[in-house]
């Protein structure tokens, strides 16, 4: 399919497929073994000038949108979700600052972010707070042109191996949603520290970790927005985010859809290539139409994002849980076309279909997902009446 | 510091056919690659540049289209580039070569340092690079597996050998030749492929060059190309498998029996 790409759209998917092709595919399958981080491929992103997509070219960025960062991730994911989660996690870390840092905040954080020199990450979930972000336990208190932070925060992606944190706290508790502020927060600020490295299904070459504050006695600057805008930057991150996240898993499906279709050409039952069964073709039919139907609404949605447009929850939610759904199922049939060789590690397919399952977890749960659409649905047909 | 390296775009030999009548390469259809050697090459110089300052320029000799290969290279980093294209230099051997690189390097010269890729996949003479530095009359070190330090004015390298390495200090300007023990070639930047894309890239013909047209092309080209063949397998081989330890004693005792080396067997 063609999707018009611009001529500057094309050059920068062409260069994350490159790295993508030169430099993770080799070292892949031994990171998810090892459940290594990707020092390596970080650095080549960085030199590559891919951790800057979406930060303004005044802040040393490429200044392109959603759509360019779907593009590229796309592409990475195809090769390998693993990597591609610590990639993209810095575009979340980073989205807070770039859409409500003030200038300051900009220019202190935003060039290091899009150099690569330092990763970013984002800091939401608890032990007590997950779908329900309001059970959120750590509190921020002022203390004269400080804030002092406590609590820990748990699954957070590059935990240990970012520099710059946007952190969710309460700074009032007693005002619910309305008490939670984004704070800025440094690796090596007093009292940050970390807790254990995770070990998880798939995504392994990423790192998922906690965040623990004791006592961490940060700057008041650091404040993103204003107190007790904390919810409001979460949500407009993610309307910015999730459409990343429905691109991981369109690369993710594509690239399991390529393995399977390949497979299905050499392999040999009945005298003939298993691509000749039609039991075969019209699951590899369903799994390229389901692919194609996905990034068709992940483009869309990036592009109607990339206008201006305000109100996106709705379609940003669309954008991350019918692809990851997508990823899922396409993920299962291609293990399931190649049989006993996609269950095998010797084949990256079993890689893909574990990596698939967290993109219907994180980023809001796919159940969180079809409940925005819901409430959106439920106030726009209220309006109508 | 200044810096040219020299780049060939030649056949992606990954996917090329040999034709079975003429034992030539089929080159229709061939997607055409920036010789991988000259990519350490463009590492080696950018490394250099990111340790001294300074500029890297790309040359190549080829038709129009090897242009592409000049701002692939930009895309890694380097600054400028100059196309020596003409119809004069078409059917150049690597003596007509040399020549008409080494006027192209005093055109966009002058240089501190010229880096070459050790052999270019397409003909694998590894003559080009030294016989520049002959015709330039400075000095040359082939095969450079690292550059140990540079300052500008003198250099230390080391240089691979079948059975080791040499360390090689020489002063500047000089030419160098390197294998890709260099360093992994750094992956294109965006930035630098918007670059690469805007930027001309001059084109210089036999006249800009000030070159003799009896010395380029086929007309300055000395080598004759009588036949291509396949070299035939060699007979007489044996392949044995087994323990190393019981191996070795099989081959000291063959060795011993055909009276190649005198040894003492228990």
């Amino acid at each position: 399919m063609d999707y018009f790409l611009t001529e500057e759209q094309i050059m920068l998917r062409d260069l994350a497929r490159q790295i993508a092709v030169e430099r993770m595919l080799p070292i892949r399958a031994e990171l998810d073994e090892k459940e290594e981080f990707p020092h390596a491929i970080m650095s080549d992103l960085a030199d590559a000038d891919l951790f800057g997509v979406v930060v303004p070219e005044e802040y040393g960025g490429l200044g392109f949108g959603t759509m360019e960062n779907c593009l590229v991730v796309e592409e990475l994911s195809r090769v390998c979700s693993g990597i591609t989660t610590a990639y993209a996690a810095s575009g979340l870390g980073a989205y807070p600052i770039i859409l409500f840092g003030n200038d300051d905040q900009k220019k202190k954080y935003l060039p290091v972010i899009a150099s690569g020199s330092q990763l970013a990450a984002f800091g939401l979930t608890e032990s007590t707070a997950g779908s329900d972000a309001a059970g959120i336990q750590t509190t921020a208190i002022k203390d004269g042109d400080h804030y002092v932070l406590n609590g820990t925060k748990q699954w957070i992606t590059n935990a240990a191996e970012a520099g710059i944190y946007t952190v969710i706290a309460m700074t009032d508790r007693k005002k619910g949603a309305r008490g939670a502020t984004a704070f800025i927060v440094e690796k090596g600020d007093p009292g940050f520290s970390f807790g254990k490295k995770e070990t998880k299904m798939g995504i392994r070459a990423s790192s998922t970790g906690e965040l623990i504050f004791q006592d961490c006695r940060i700057p008041a600057d650091r404040v993103l927005a204003r107190e007790g805008m904390g919810f409001i930057v979460v949500m407009k991150t993610f309307d910015k985010s999730r459409p990343g996240v429905g691109a991981q898993a369109v690369g993710l499906a594509q690239g399991a859809l390529d393995e399977a279709a390949a497979f299905a050409k050499t392999r040999i039952q009945f005298e003939k290539p298993i691509f000749s069964f039609q039991a075969v073709q019209h699951m590899l039919a369903d799994m390229a139409t389901q692919v194609e139907a996905a990034r068709a609404l992940v483009y869309s949605v990036a592009r109607f994002i990339d206008s201006g447009a305000k109100d996106v929850a709705k379609v940003a939610a669309m954008a991350k849980y019918f692809p990851s759904d997508v990823a899922m199922k396409v993920t299962t049939d291609a293990v399931q076309v190649m049989g006993g060789h996609g269950y095998m590690r010797d084949y990256p397919v079993e890689k893909m279909m574990r990596d698939a399952k967290i993109l219907q977890i994180y980023e809001g749960t796919n159940q969180i997902q079809r409940n925005i659409v819901g409430q959106e649905l439920n106030k726009e047909y209220g309006r109508k009446k | 510091m200044r810096t040219l390296v020299c780049i060939k775009q030649v056949p992606d030999t990954k996917n090329i056919k040999i034709d079975p009548e003429t034992n030539t390469l089929i080159r229709q259809g061939v997607e055409s690659i920036v010789n991988p050697f000259d990519l350490f090459a463009c590492e080696a110089a950018l490394a250099l540049k990111d340790q001294l300052g300074g500029t890297v320029t790309a040359m190549t000799m080829g038709p129009p289209q090897a242009e592409s290969a000049l701002r692939e290279v930009m895309g890694l980093g380097v600054d400028d580039a100059g196309l020596l294209a003409d119809q004069a230099f078409a059917g150049s051997d690597t003596w007509a070569t040399s020549y008409t690189l080494a006027k192209g390097a005093e055109k966009l010269g002058p240089f501190d340092l010229i880096v070459c890729g050790k052999q270019a996949i397409d003909g694998d003479t590894a003559q080009v690079g030294p016989e520049m530095a002959a015709r330039l009359n400075i000095p040359y070190v082939s095969f450079v597996r690292r550059i140990v330090s540079c300052d500008g004015q003198e250099m230390t390298v080391e240089r691979l050998m079948d059975d080791g390495y040499d360390v090689v200090t020489f002063k500047l300007p000089a030419l160098v030749t390197v294998v890709k023990e260099i360093g992994e070639v750094r992956v294109p930047s965006f930035k630098n492929k918007m670059k690469a894309k805007k930027c001309p890239v001059p084109v210089y013909g036999a006249a800009d060059l000030g070159a003799e047209e009896s010395s380029c092309g086929l007309e300055g080209s000395p080598t004759r190309v009588v036949r291509i063949f396949a070299p035939k397998p060699r007979d007489n081989r044996e392949k044995w498998e087994g323990e190393p330890e019981e191996l070795a004693v099989r081959v000291l005792k063959r060795l011993s029996a055909d009276k190649i080396i005198t040894a003492a067997i228990d």
